[in-house]
């Protein structure tokens, strides 16, 4: 139960933060970072997470089946530009694993020279 | 009196979350990728609303206390972080330099295209942040006017894309190494990526979770201002 309430609180202050910047940045995503520097100042014990982080993680793919299902009103949309989605996606998918893979082994490269 | 029953909190939950095991059940005998249980549970739950006549605003109403979930579930990526902390400060240099410019190249090649190709600025924004995780895809979509429905399938599919033959196409272009392998499966497919990145070996599943996490915080961070100054 202590792991449910400190992922709350992250995401309680991780809305608070996203109101006070004018909502840049979403209040879940800030939660995430408050989490990350709370678990690595040992504020929150690792094992006291642990438990609840591993279920929800686990779970994520069920829990966003509603905004899929949305599609029964928005595929109308998708299929007026079906060709420029799929190709966009797809293409632009390569060139995220290339520039990604490419930079990161050639960095680690110059470093270890 | 049949309707009221199926479209009660309760019933259209355990539907829910009962197609999703029979398709994680199916899933499992076939091992197709595109059999996914996400994507066989989208269709039947389409399929079954349509059947008993109710409306998409009655189910998502009626599922909400998965919505308040997914947000939970994105908090605890700080975890997934935190486990890989270690792995993620002896790489630094790298992981930053790559998550910042597989973000920037990925926000700005999917929406280039897909304008050029004729679609409107609402697809763009509903479809820019295609290569995060799909609950940080929404809520980067949702306040630039993406349609979110839009902004999950498409993400998800990118998701099996990245997963099926990402591997192959970092080979062909000559990424070799374990950690820069598992890191762009993670950058470019997001979780089910990082699935097909644990099946490949532990250094791979491990860089992939940490590339999943780092490109959905730099691409909450970016993609607001490329989409004010670049598209």
């Amino acid at each position: 139960m202590l792991g449910l309430l400190v992922i709350l609180l992250c995401w309680v202050l991780g809305n608070l933060l996203s109101f006070l910047i004018g909502g840049y940045i979403s209040g879940n995503v800030l939660g995430m970072i408050i989490l990350f520097v709370a678990l690595k100042l040992h504020l929150v014990n690792a094992e006291t997470v642990r438990p609840t982080a591993k279920f929800l993680l686990g779970s994520m793919a069920l829990f966003f089946i509603p905004y899929g299902v949305g599609l029964m009103e928005s595929y109308t949309v998708i299929l007026d530009h079906i060709w420029a989605i799929v190709a966009a996606a797809v293409l632009s998918t390569i060139v995220v694993l290339l520039v990604t893979g490419l930079t990161f082994q050639w960095i680690a490269k110059l470093k270890r020279k | 009196m049949m309707k009221a029953f199926f479209t009660s909190d309760l019933v259209l939950l355990t539907i829910t979350i009962a197609l999703f095991v029979a398709g994680s059940a199916l899933h499992r005998r076939t091992r197709l990728m595109l059999l996914h249980p996400v994507l066989l549970t989208f269709v039947a739950v389409i399929v079954f609303l349509r059947m008993v006549d109710i409306p998409y605003d009655r189910y998502m109403e009626a599922t909400h206390i998965l919505d308040f979930a997914l947000g939970l579930s994105v908090v605890s990526l700080g975890y997934l972080l935190y486990e890989q902390s270690e792995r993620l400060s002896r790489n630094l240099l790298p992981i930053l330099c790559s998550t910042l410019a597989g973000c920037v190249a990925g926000v700005l090649s999917v929406v280039w295209i897909a304008a050029w190709l004729g679609a409107d600025r609402t697809i763009l924004n509903s479809i820019a942040p295609k290569s995060v995780t799909v609950p940080i895809a929404i809520t980067i979509a949702e306040p630039m006017g993406g349609i979110i429905s839009i902004t999950s399938v498409v993400v998800f599919c990118v998701g099996i894309f990245g997963a099926v033959f990402g591997p192959q196409i970092l080979h062909y272009g000559g990424v070799c190494t374990p950690e820069s392998v598992g890191f762009s499966l993670g950058a470019a497919s997001h979780g089910i990526g990082t699935s097909r990145a644990i099946e490949l070996g532990a250094i791979e599943g491990a860089m992939s979770g940490l590339a999943m996490a780092l490109m959905g915080v730099a691409t909450a961070l970016l993609t607001p201002i490329l989409g004010q100054y670049f598209y």
